[in-house]
């Protein structure tokens, strides 16, 4: 009798968790374009971590900003302090849910086009958004790629007058992630 | 019997799915926060507070062209123009080797000296996974006077011409608005004008740099002589002015007594009186080139 308590308590414990795959990265690839004829602006980040849980479709995004590596040292300077203001807001995040997460079968390999639904907040501004992404299921691993834009006043993000025609209105940005099953 | 465990069950159950709840509530709590070393960046906005190395660093893989000018002097008065018909100029050309290691060269009006120097960061202020209060900076320079000898008839030795700088940079950005460093120095001419002069001269600089704006800081700076080692005519170096950063470069307007941009000059051969008019209107610009792209 014993055995079956705690057969039935370990079960109980269990039972949400087996449910609740998840896939997580430390090393998400985040790309953003902001160039204009005048001045080229193409930063990237090879340092995005993000979890996806498979079982409601919840995920979380999150970059480090002063991990933009920028092709200019000056420009990624001037970036973090005068734009971005890293000091005050170190990181980019995205929170939210995919919509169409019961069509991906995350068991077997795959291709899907979802939208992701949640709040973008970039410089400490949050905003809420859809985004279109591609859920690519191979091998026991999970590929998400996303391109949207993001316009740089939706997240308060000041561009002084001197500078107005260097720096694009609305950046590209591209996110580029492969994901593994989280071990618990 | 089938009560308990059915309540067991239950409770496991609840147990179990809370948890589950406030792993959905933050999912990248799940990775643990991982620690990095959050290094300090842009101290000031460029490598010079007006004459004396910043805690700056030209980042690695770039080029810096600097054009450092200054007029004559205030008290020279409307047949001058206020000193707008002389200049005194350094024209030099700094590069980033690693983050760390930057080196320099320039040549200057003043005694047509050719100049080079090597700057490096001993340590980084920095936060989280090293925590580390002040930056750290070592400046070893050499300087050359290339003028014709004044006797060439005597014998002259090449080292005659040379002088040399060790400086130690150790400095802080409290915040977003004020960095403060000192700078520790220590001059020595091969040969100096008279005996009474000594051949090393000990020094201490200071350095401020207010943010007034984004683009724009407030900074002063000033170089303290320990007393006995020079003529009495020649005074502290002082200079106050503004940084403005647009983009690609950097303007450093000031005012400043010392005539002379390299560090045995404005140490030790600075004669203008800051207060009666024995200032000069200078700048400095500074224009970036990335010559090693980083890799991403």
């Amino acid at each position: 009798m014993k055995k079956i308590f705690f057969l039935a308590v370990i079960l109980g414990m269990a039972a949400p968790a087996l449910q609740a795959q998840k896939y997580f990265t430390r090393d998400g690839k985040i790309n953003f374009v902001a160039s204009t004829p005048l001045e080229t602006i193409d930063a990237t980040s090879k340092g995005a971590t993000a979890v996806i849980d498979a079982s409601s479709g919840a995920l979380e995004f999150a970059v480090l900003v002063k991990g933009f590596i920028f092709e200019k040292a000056l420009m990624q300077e001037h970036f973090n302090e005068n734009y971005i203001e890293s000091e005050k807001y170190p990181k980019a995040t995205f929170k939210g849910r995919i919509v169409e997460s019961t069509a991906v079968n995350w068991a077997a390999d795959g291709t899907y086009k979802v939208n992701v639904q949640g709040k973008l907040n970039i410089h400490g501004v949050e905003k809420e958004r859809t985004i279109p992404a591609v859920i690519t299921v191979k091998g026991g691993k999970i590929m998400a790629s996303s391109s949207f834009d993001v316009a740089v006043a939706d997240h308060e993000i000041k561009i002084p007058s001197v500078v107005q025609d260097k720096i694009a209105r609305i950046a590209k940005v591209k996110v580029d992630v492969t994901l593994a099953e989280m071990k618990n | 019997m089938t009560r308990i465990s059915l309540f067991l069950l239950a409770i496991g159950i609840v147990l179990g799915s809370s948890t589950a709840a406030q792993a959905q509530d933050d999912l990248l709590s799940l990775l643990g926060e991982e620690e990095v070393t959050d290094y300090t960046t842009a101290s000031f906005k460029t490598t010079r507070v007006v004459n004396l190395h910043s805690l700056e660093n030209t980042h690695a893989g770039v080029l810096d062209f600097k054009i450092n000018h200054r007029f004559g002097q205030l008290n020279q008065g409307v047949y001058d123009l206020f000193g707008l018909d002389n200049a005194s100029i350094r024209l030099g050309l700094d590069y980033g080797i690693t983050s760390r290691l930057q080196i320099g060269v320039g040549r200057s009006t003043y005694q047509k000296m050719l100049d080079g120097y090597l700057k490096y960061r001993i340590l980084r202020q920095s936060t989280g996974k090293v925590n580390m209060p002040v930056s750290v900076t070592a400046v070893a320079g050499m300087y050359v006077n290339t003028l014709k000898w004044a006797n060439p008839d005597r014998e002259n030795y090449f080292t005659s011409r040379l002088s040399y700088a060790w400086q130690l940079l150790v400095g802080r950005k409290f915040n977003d608005w004020i960095t403060v460093q000192l700078a520790p120095t220590l001059i020595h001419r091969n040969l100096v004008p008279v005996r009474a002069e000594k051949n090393d001269v000990y020094a201490l600089g200071i350095g401020v740099r207010q943010r007034l704006t984004r683009r724009v800081t407030l900074n002063a700076e000033y170089t303290w002589v320990a007393p006995d080692q020079l003529n009495a005519r020649y005074r502290d170096a002082v200079s106050v002015g503004f940084d403005i950063e647009t983009g690609g470069h950097v303007f450093q307007l000031h005012l400043t007594n010392a005539t002379w941009m390299t560090e045995p000059g404005f140490i030790t051969e600075t004669t203008g009186d800051f207060l009666d008019g024995g200032i000069h209107f200078g700048f400095n610009i500074s224009r970036v080139f990335t010559i090693v792209k980083p890799k991403i």
